[in-house]
């Protein structure tokens, strides 16, 4: 709203600071909307749960992983023949320059952490429902942007694993049909992983996707703000019908500013205490958040006995893993199970069923005649896109587990037991049983996602309360 | 011809011996100290003058000994070889071509070993005191020399002199099918110039010089650490009952 505005005369006798507030919202009004929009004027739930720190300290893990890659780019060399020895340079040389440099490899691992916890958070209490879905999908956009950023900051340090790791995920995209071998080479800039591959890699760390990340997170939170908070009820606070104070702002709600400030200055001190045991006491974290291998330089001539990615990508890699030519006969069995089950039991339209015959006849001649490796690119690219579909997939009459049949917490359970499985799995050298279990752990994931429009109608829901359940402190 | 042949023969033996070190022995626990300065000290001197011949420390520098209580004078006189400048690195003098001609590699860079050697058997120094403490004679390797937590090592033993010569005694037992040879023990062929218990001492030493030179800033960190933690823990507290503060009026 760009409409004109008066410009407010204040007495000569306000104090210094009042004139100065004045002369500032008479010149940039919007500065001061926005303050009201999202902080002293967006009412959030008052019944937030412990789980509703993380988006928060999502912000702050991104905030200081600016703040910390400024000061490393300042320092860093881009350069096959130089990078290592500039981390090097960095951890010894540069006054607390170790301290920056751990912030910044514990702030990865940590960005992670707080993110699979905030999409958690979302999962149970279905805060990607209606009509929340946009929030989610940016969410998830956001997830996957994350993703190529570690990624590609993982090849900087140019180590063995920052190398090899590079190598493995690169070719991977080699194993599309016709396209594979020229895009893998589109993505290193050279037939193997080298100096192109850091330049444009370093390139895309530091501006292309954090910019887009700024961007995503931008438009999550504008969302969110649009659409106003979920909670741990999983009922609105705002809309027609729902109880307003005499100045109409929503009985269930408190103004994010002052209340949710201090509760996430608390959170974050709370974070803080833990993010800096482990930089300053475990920076390594026992070779999960630094790996070993990673303290030898990259040397194209010498492939390690295990090329293993970091925690946060060994769920989705074990996936990959997991499909082998093996395995594609399990998959194939689905697709025949999956098509049974809509030609001869769903209530659906002939044309519709004759489609559902030909996309598997499709599907199943594609599977037999593709390569498992391309399938397992498939599988791990699809167990995050499947991510974006969820507002979609969730067809459960209650919002919050709260709220949902008993079992479905189990469920929920048995899910997170999955993901923790497959992740240890994806950090183990391939061994047979591995293997095994690393297939159930897929077929689980993908089926517990797929089959949701399903398993979420089953049961019957516990009666959801009209206001939210709060406790005062 | 020959010397090809050997060449050949070594690395051949590098790349079995890495895959062997996978399950190698189980790794004996390095006396570790990183604040204990004379034994880092101690440590540093044998580093300058054993390692140092073949392995560089291409990213620490000789003025950062002054961290472990050295003076500009003290490094110059006694440890400064490879070079005349104390800002310097530590930089071996080997020729990087005669050195893969002799060992079948270049002998890797030091500065990060201790970090970049550990795994599920213990630390890195846990490892490179098991390595330097389990060499033995075995002629039928180019340089002379195996080892028992690296098989078939590419390195000959740099610290014999002190530790002595020693021959390993294996039994062969049959185990599936395959002829596996188990360490019983060690035959003494010639005393070092150590006792085995100095020995071990100064191998300790060495490691931990190894360890503290893989992050020299690793005292200072935790040093800091435990100020920050009691800082945050008093902001934490603060932070508590602000939030209660503000939090008491909603009802």
């Amino acid at each position: 709203m760009a409409a004109y505005r008066e410009f407010k005369e204040i007495s000569p006798n306000a104090s210094a600071g009042a004139k100065l507030t004045n002369w500032l919202e008479n010149r940039f009004p919007t500065a001061f909307d926005a303050y009201k929009v999202h902080m002293s004027e967006y009412y959030a739930p008052k019944n937030f749960n412990f789980w509703y720190i993380f988006g928060s300290l999502a912000l702050l893990v991104l905030v200081i992983q600016i703040v910390t890659g400024i000061f490393l780019v300042m320092n860093y060399k881009p350069d096959a023949a130089k990078a290592f020895e500039s981390v090097e340079y960095i951890m010894r040389d540069v006054p607390w320059g170790w301290l920056i440099r751990y912030m910044h490899s514990t702030g990865a691992s940590a960005f992670f952490i707080v993110v699979y916890l905030h999409m958690f958070r979302g999962l149970l209490y279905g805060s990607y429902r209606k009509p929340r879905e946009l929030v989610w999908i940016f969410g998830c956009a956001i997830f996957l942007a994350l993703m190529a950023e570690a990624f590609m900051g993982y090849l900087l340090p140019w180590g063995q694993m920052s190398y090899w790791g590079a190598q493995v995920i690169v070719n991977l995209f080699s194993a599309i049909p016709f396209v594979g071998p020229d895009l893998a080479l589109l993505i290193r800039g050279d037939y193997v992983v080298g100096d192109a591959t850091l330049n444009r890699f370093f390139s895309f760390h530091v501006i292309a996707v954090p910019l887009v990340l700024l961007g995503l997170v931008v438009a999550h939170l504008l969302a969110l703000h649009d659409v106003g908070s979920n909670n741990p009820d999983g009922i609105e606070i705002k809309g027609p019908g729902k109880p307003v104070d005499d100045k109409g702002h929503p009985l269930d709600g408190v103004p994010f500013h002052p209340y949710y400030t201090v509760h996430d200055i608390f959170g974050v001190s709370i974070f803080l205490f833990i993010f800096s045991a482990v930089i300053f006491f475990a920076p390594e974290f026992g070779g999960y958040f630094l790996e070993y291998n990673n303290f030898i330089p990259a040397d194209p001539l010498k492939t390690p006995n295990h090329i293993a990615p970091v925690w946060y990508f060994t769920p989705f890699y074990s996936m990959l893993r997991a499909i082998t030519s093996e395995m594609m006969y399990a998959l194939i069995a689905c697709v025949v199970l999956g098509a049974g089950f809509g030609v001869l039991k769903a209530k659906l339209p002939g044309f519709i069923k004759g489609g559902i015959v030909v996309a598997a006849v499709v599907a199943i001649a594609l599977m037999l005649s593709i390569d498992a490796k391309f399938w397992g690119v498939v599988v791990m690219g699809g167990a995050v896109i499947i991510l974006f579909f969820l507002p979609w997939l969730d067809c459960s009459p209650a919002r919050s587990i709260r709220y949902r049949p008993g079992w479905h917490k189990w469920l929920y359970a048995i899910f997170v037991v999955w993901f923790v499985v497959l992740a240890y799995l994806g950090t183990q050298a391939p061994s047979p049983v591995g293997e095994r279990v690393s297939q159930v752990g897929t077929l689980f994931y993908f089926g517990f996602f797929l089959l949701m429009p399903w398993w979420t109608r089953l049961g019957t829901p516990k009666p959801v309360p009209d206001r939210v359940t709060f406790k005062p402190h | 011809m020959k010397k090809l042949i050997l060449t050949l023969v070594a690395a051949l033996g590098l790349v079995a011996g890495a895959h062997a070190s996978e399950g190698g022995m189980a790794w004996d626990k390095a006396p570790v100290n990183t604040t204990d300065t004379a034994s880092l000290q101690n440590g540093a001197k044998l580093f300058v003058n054993y390692c140092l011949n073949c392995h560089s420390a291409a990213f620490m520098r000789f003025n950062r000994l002054k961290d472990i209580g050295l003076t500009d004078q003290q490094i110059k006189d006694n440890l400064l070889f490879t070079t005349d400048k104390i800002g310097e690195t530590m930089k071996s003098t080997i020729d990087p071509k005669q050195a893969a001609a002799w060992f079948g590699t270049n002998p890797p860079d030091l500065t990060v070993i201790a970090r970049s050697r550990a795994g599920s058997g213990g630390t890195g120094a846990d490892y490179l005191y098991t390595f330097l403490r389990t060499f033995y004679r075995d002629d039928t390797k180019a340089t002379g020399w195996n080892n028992l937590a690296f098989p078939n090592v590419g390195m000959p033993h740099a610290l014999w002199q002190l530790q002595g010569d020693r021959r390993a005694i294996f039994e062969e037992r049959e185990s599936h099918g395959q002829t596996e040879h188990v360490f019983k023990g060690w035959e003494r062929v010639a005393p070092g110039a150590m006792t085995d218990q100095q020995y071990d001492q100064a191998v300790g030493d060495l490691v931990n010089y190894l360890q503290w030179m893989g992050e020299p800033a690793q005292n200072t960190r935790i040093r800091v650490g435990v100020w920050v933690l009691l800082f945050l823990a008093g902001f934490t507290f603060i932070a508590w009952r602000l939030n209660a503060a503000y939090w008491k009026d909603i009802k």
